[in-house]
């Protein structure tokens, strides 16, 4: 029985028992579908977005930009949990989540993915521009469906096309400030995206099992943990120089430097200690360390951008 | 049996809610308010900001 199926015969039973379709869910798993963790990330890196775009955008237009983007982060993250519902309830990690605990019913996460999808490109549309709101119905699509329904039930290369979705929100918040797509934007966008599958297949060595069990066809399960290896260490060293270039190309400041090579540098040495301690528990220590890192790297470069850009204008070059 | 007595007496068929179901409802029930209230005053206020002193300068 195909998913879709599956899940059509699970609504099927459902009504058929009047008690069961009266909804059970709470506020906080409605909050809980949104994926806040993930929507943080979001808003933090559209900030970033809105405030390094060289316009002067009042604050409540960029409140609203950035709440829209939230907002829309979170529908593709409820849409996320409806459809991969099967797979989250066998896997560790996400059989607490709502639908597979049961607590809402995959009817409802639909229609409030849906709601809150049409909700915030309609309401960036209408209140801040055009152009961001097509960006982030674009956003939308691409998590939900290119990646979540397409891509990562097939391909081992799921997280690095589908981590275009978690790159674009710096350059919605960019287009929603200035109303353009500038190269630093694109850069925003370059960053986040080469940093994905690093930041990923290290999650993903220690809990191949998870994967395995779910039918994910992750790399560490499809091509193995030593190409799983190596291709983290290709990436980290794509990544590392490109999250230093808005400082070689004089858009970021001495600090933004200073702290994308060292941070660079500590990013590098954990991904070739994942690449060379294989064996036991040292090599998932070595992979954890690098998961754990992989965010506090990303969040560090993000906050020097977005402090000089408080500090000074980028467009000055200072 | 007065008529006050009969409106006080529960359905007999029909989906009956538990107390936490009630709950639940009302909490969802008072957040979709809150957040409908929340847009009706993002709306306001985006509209005063975008069109500033001429929110009130309109052709008669």
């Amino acid at each position: 029985m195909s998913d879709v199926a599956s899940r059509e015969y699970d609504i099927a039973e459902a009504e058929a028992r009047p008690a069961d379709v009266l909804s059970h869910a709470s506020v906080s798993d409605f909050i809980a579908l949104l994926k806040p963790r993930v929507m943080s990330l979001v808003i933090f890196t559209a900030l970033v977005g809105i405030v390094r775009a060289p316009a002067d955008v009042h604050p409540l237009i960029g409140f609203t930009a950035l709440l829209c983007i939230a907002i829309g982060a979170g529908a593709s993250g409820a849409l996320n949990m409806w459809w991969d519902a099967d797979i989250d309830a066998v896997m560790s990690r996400t059989r607490k989540r709502p639908i597979p605990a049961g607590r809402v019913t995959p009817g409802e996460a639909l229609a409030f993915g849906l709601t809150l999808s049409v909700g915030s490109v309609l309401v960036l549309g209408l209140l801040v521009n055009e152009l961001s709101a097509a960006l982030l119905a674009f956003t939308i699509f691409f998590y939900a469906v290119i990646y979540t329904m397409w891509l990562k039930r097939w391909t081992p290369q799921n997280i690095v096309i589908g981590g275009a979705a978690g790159a674009f929100p710096p350059m919605v918040g960019w287009a929603a400030a200035s109303g353009g797509i500038g190269l630093e934007s694109v850069l925003l966008f370059l960053i986040i995206f080469f940093w994905t599958p690093p930041h990923f297949w290290a999650l993903a060595l220690y809990k191949s099992g998870d994967y395995q069990r779910a039918g994910v066809p992750m790399l560490p399960v499809v091509a193995g943990p030593s190409e799983t290896r190596r291709q983290i260490l290709l990436y980290t060293l794509i990544l590392v120089p490109l999250a230093m270039s808005p400082w070689f190309l004089g858009m970021a400041g001495l600090g933004y430097g200073v702290v994308s090579g060292i941070s660079g540098a500590i990013m590098l040495s954990l991904a070739v200690r994942v690449y060379r301690v294989r064996e036991g528990a040292p090599a998932e220590a070595a992979a954890r360390r690098l998961f754990a890192f992989s965010i506090l790297y990303l969040f560090l470069l993000f906050a020097v951008l977005l402090v000089e850009a408080l500090r000074a204008p980028a467009w000055l070059g200072l | 049996m007065t008529d006050k007595d009969k409106r006080k007496k529960p359905p007999i068929e029909g989906i009956v809610l538990t107390e936490e179901q009630r709950k639940r409802r009302r909490a969802r029930s008072i957040a979709i308010a809150l957040v409908l209230a929340a847009l009706c005053v993002l709306f306001y206020a985006v509209t005063i900001v975008k069109l500033g002193p001429a929110v009130l300068v309109r052709p008669l």
